[in-house]
C-alpha cells in the first residue's frame, strides 16, 4: 500500500517537472550546448538554406575573433561598463536604500515607490527618452548645465563620453531594483547593535563602516552578481541610442554578437563571442564567490 | 541642533531626488503632448505650450501602434499564464513530491541560473526557424515560458505547505492532480502572482530576442517596433514620446496597482542570497 502510493508520488513528481524540463532543456539546454559546438563551425548564411553544408574548422572562429580589432573594442567596452557602471550602480542603490531606510524619512513608501519606478519601464522606450535628454542643442542635460555655466557638451556624439552616458542612463534605470535588495538587508540587521555602538560614542561614519557594511556582506555578493551577469549583456541601450557608435566606442560584445550573427549571418563567428561572453560571466561569479568566502 | 530643521531638510533633498528620479517620465509624457517640433527648441520647454493628442491619433492610425500593442499584450499575457502553470506544478514537485533525481536535478538547474540567455539565441534561432515558429508570437515567447528562477521562488514558498495536508488528501483518495488544483494552488497563490507580475514584466519588456524572431512588421512586439520607428522618426521627437508612453504606460500601470508584489517579491527572494 506504502509502496503503491509513493510510486504514485514519483509518478506524479516527474509529470509535473516534465514540462518544465522539456521546455528548459530544447531552448536552454541544448541551445547552450549547440553554441559551443556552432562555435568550432563555418555556420552562414549558406547553412540557413542548406544545414548540410556547415563545416567543422576547429579553432577558426577564435582566431579570427582575435585578429579582429572591433572584438578587442567590444571587450574593453564591455567591460568598462561592467566595471564601472556595476559598483556605481550598487552605490547609488546603497545610498538610496539607506535614504528610505533612515529614521528622518517621511512617507518612505512614496519614496521607495518613485525611485523604483523606473525599474518598471520599458529600456528601448527610456532609452529614447534618454537620447532626446542628452541632444547636445535642445536636451534637458545641457540645458541644465547651461544654468551652471558648463557649455554644451555632445554626450552621445563624442567617443569619451558616449559610453559613461549609457552608464548614467543604466543606473537610473536599474538602481531601484538593488535599492529593494539593500533595503531588505538594512532591515535585517539587528537595531540593537546600532543602539549599542552609540551608547559606546560611535558616530555616523562608524556605524556604517563597522556595523552595517559587514552585515551587508551576504547582500553584496547578491548583488554583486546579479548586477554584473546582467551588465555583460548590454545590449539595447547601445542598439537604440548610439547603434555602437561614435568610433566604435559603444559596441559591446552582445552588440557585436547580434551584428555579425543576425546583420552579416556569420553565426558560427557571432557563436564564439556567446562563448567568450559566457566564460567571462563564469569567471565573474567565481571570483565575487571566492571573495566572499574569503572574507568570511 | 534641533531634530526639526534636520527632517525637513532631509526630506527635501530626497524630494529633488525622486524629482530627478521620475524626471525623464515625467518630461516623456509632457513632450508627447507638443506640438510638432516644440520639444526642439531652445531651452528646451517643460511643459507644451497647447496639448494636443495628434501624435496620439498618427500612432494608432497610419503608424499601426495598435497592431503592435496587441501582438505585445499576446505575447505577455499568453507568456505569463504558460509560465506560472508550468512554474507553479515543478516548483510544487521539487518541493513536496518524492521522486528519483530530484535534488540534483533541481541542483543542477540552479547551476544553469549563472549562465546568460545570449548565449543560447543562435541555436535557438536556427532551431525555431526549422521548426517553423519564427515570425510567432509563440516564438517571441519562449525564453519566458519557464523561468528557472520561478520554479526556485515557487519551491522555497512551497517548501512551507504541511506535509500532514497533503497526505490527509491522499488518504481521502484525491488524485495528485486533484491535491494539486484543490490543496497546492491556493497555498501558493501569493507566490504564484509575484511570479505573474515579473513575467509579464520581463516578457512585455523583452527587446533582443523579439528583434531576432520577428522579422516580419505585422508580428512586431511594441519594443521592436518603437526602435524601428525612431530610425525612421529621428526628428519627431513628440512622436516618438507618445509612442514610449504607449510602451510603457500598461507595465507602468501594472505597476501601480500591484507595487505590493514587486516590492514584496524582490525583497523576499534576495534576503537568503
Amino acid at each position: 500500500m506504502i509502496r503503491e502510493e509513493g510510486r504514485a508520488e514519483a509518478r506524479a513528481g516527474w509529470g509535473f517537472v516534465t514540462p518544465a524540463l522539456l521546455l528548459i532543456g530544447v531552448f536552454f539546454a541544448i541551445p547552450v550546448v549547440s553554441a559551443f559546438v556552432l562555435s568550432f563551425t563555418d555556420f552562414d548564411i549558406y547553412s540557413i538554406g542548406d544545414l548540410g553544408s556547415t563545416r567543422f574548422i576547429g579553432l577558426k572562429n577564435y582566431r579570427d575573433l582575435a585578429a579582429m580589432p572591433l572584438f578587442w573594442t567590444a571587450l574593453k567596452n564591455t567591460v568598462y561598463f561592467v566595471v564601472v557602471g556595476g559598483p556605481l550602480s550598487a552605490a547609488v542603490s546603497l545610498a538610496a536604500a539607506m535614504a528610505v531606510n533612515s529614521k528622518l524619512t517621511r512617507f518612505k513608501p512614496f519614496f521607495r515607490s518613485a525611485f523604483f519606478a523606473p525599474w518598471v519601464t520599458t529600456l528601448v522606450a527610456v532609452a529614447l527618452v534618454w537620447r532626446y535628454i542628452y541632444h547636445p542643442q535642445y536636451g534637458l542635460l545641457n540645458a541644465l548645465l547651461g544654468l551652471v555655466g558648463i557649455g554644451p557638451i555632445d554626450w552621445l556624439g563624442n567617443p569619451h563620453t558616449a559610453m559613461p552616458s549609457i552608464i548614467i542612463l543604466s543606473v537610473w534605470k536599474n538602481f531601484g531594483y538593488n535599492m529593494l535588495v539593500f533595503l531588505a538587508g538594512l532591515q535585517s540587521i539587528p537595531e540593537e547593535l546600532y543602539e549599542a555602538a552609540s551608547l559606546d560614542g560611535a558616530g555616523g561614519w562608524h556605524r556604517f563602516r563597522h556595523i552595517t557594511l559587514p552585515m551587508l556582506g551576504p547582500t553584496f555578493v547578491f548583488v554583486g552578481v546579479v548586477t554584473m551577469i546582467a551588465s555583460f549583456q548590454i545590449f539595447s541601450e547601445p542598439y537604440v541610442m548610439t547603434q555602437g557608435g561614435p568610433l566604435k566606442s559603444t559596441t559591446t560584445l552582445v552588440l557585436l554578437m547580434y551584428e555579425q550573427g543576425f546583420r552579416w549571418w556569420r553565426l558560427g563567428l557571432s557563436a564564439s563571442i556567446a562563448v567568450v561572453l559566457f566564460l567571462l560571466t563564469l569567471a565573474g561569479t567565481l571570483l565575487l564567490r571566492l571573495r566572499r568566502s574569503e572574507t568570511r | 541642533m534641533s531634530a526639526r530643521p534636520k527632517v525637513l531638510g532631509f526630506n527635501a533633498l530626497l524630494v529633488v531626488a525622486s524629482i530627478l528620479a521620475a524626471g525623464p517620465l515625467l518630461w516623456m509624457i509632457s513632450a508627447s503632448f507638443m506640438r510638432p517640433g516644440e520639444a526642439n527648441s531652445s531651452p528646451p520647454p517643460l511643459l507644451p505650450s497647447d496639448p494636443t493628442l495628434e501624435h496620439y491619433r498618427a500612432l494608432f492610425t497610419s503608424l499601426n501602434l495598435g497592431r503592435y500593442f496587441l501582438n505585445s499584450l499576446g505575447v505577455a499575457v499568453g507568456g505569463t499564464l504558460l509560465a506560472v502553470l508550468i512554474t507553479a506544478m515543478a516548483g510544487y514537485a521539487f518541493a513536496k513530491l518524492r521522486f528519483r533525481g530530484r535534488d540534483s536535478l533541481f541542483k543542477a538547474l540552479l547551476a544553469g541560473m549563472v549562465i546568460p540567455g545570449q548565449v543560447a539565441m543562435l541555436p535557438m534561432f536556427i532551431l525555431l526557424r526549422e521548426m517553423g515558429l519564427i515570425n510567432t508570437l509563440f516564438g517571441a515567447m519562449v525564453p519566458v515560458l519557464a523561468p528557472i528562477y520561478g520554479i526556485f521562488l515557487v519551491r522555497q514558498y512551497a517548501l512551507s505547505i504541511p506535509d500532514d495536508l497533503l497526505d490527509a488528501a491522499r488518504l481521502d483518495g484525491a488524485s495528485e492532480l486533484r491535491i494539486f488544483r484543490s490543496v497546492v494552488l491556493p497555498a501558493i497563490t501569493p507566490v504564484l502572482a509575484t511570479l505573474g507580475v515579473f513575467t509579464f514584466l520581463s516578457a512585455w519588456n523583452d527587446f533582443m530576442w523579439p528583434l531576432i524572431v520577428l522579422s516580419d512588421d505585422s508580428h512586431y512586439t511594441l519594443p521592436v517596433a518603437l526602435a524601428n520607428l525612431a530610425g525612421e522618426h529621428v526628428q519627431d521627437v513628440e512622436l516618438m514620446m507618445g509612442g514610449a508612453v504607449v510602451t510603457v504606460l500598461p507595465v507602468f500601470l501594472a505597476f501601480l496597482f500591484l507595487q505590493r508584489h514587486y516590492i514584496q517579491g524582490i525583497m523576499a527572494g534576495s534576503v537568503k542570497g
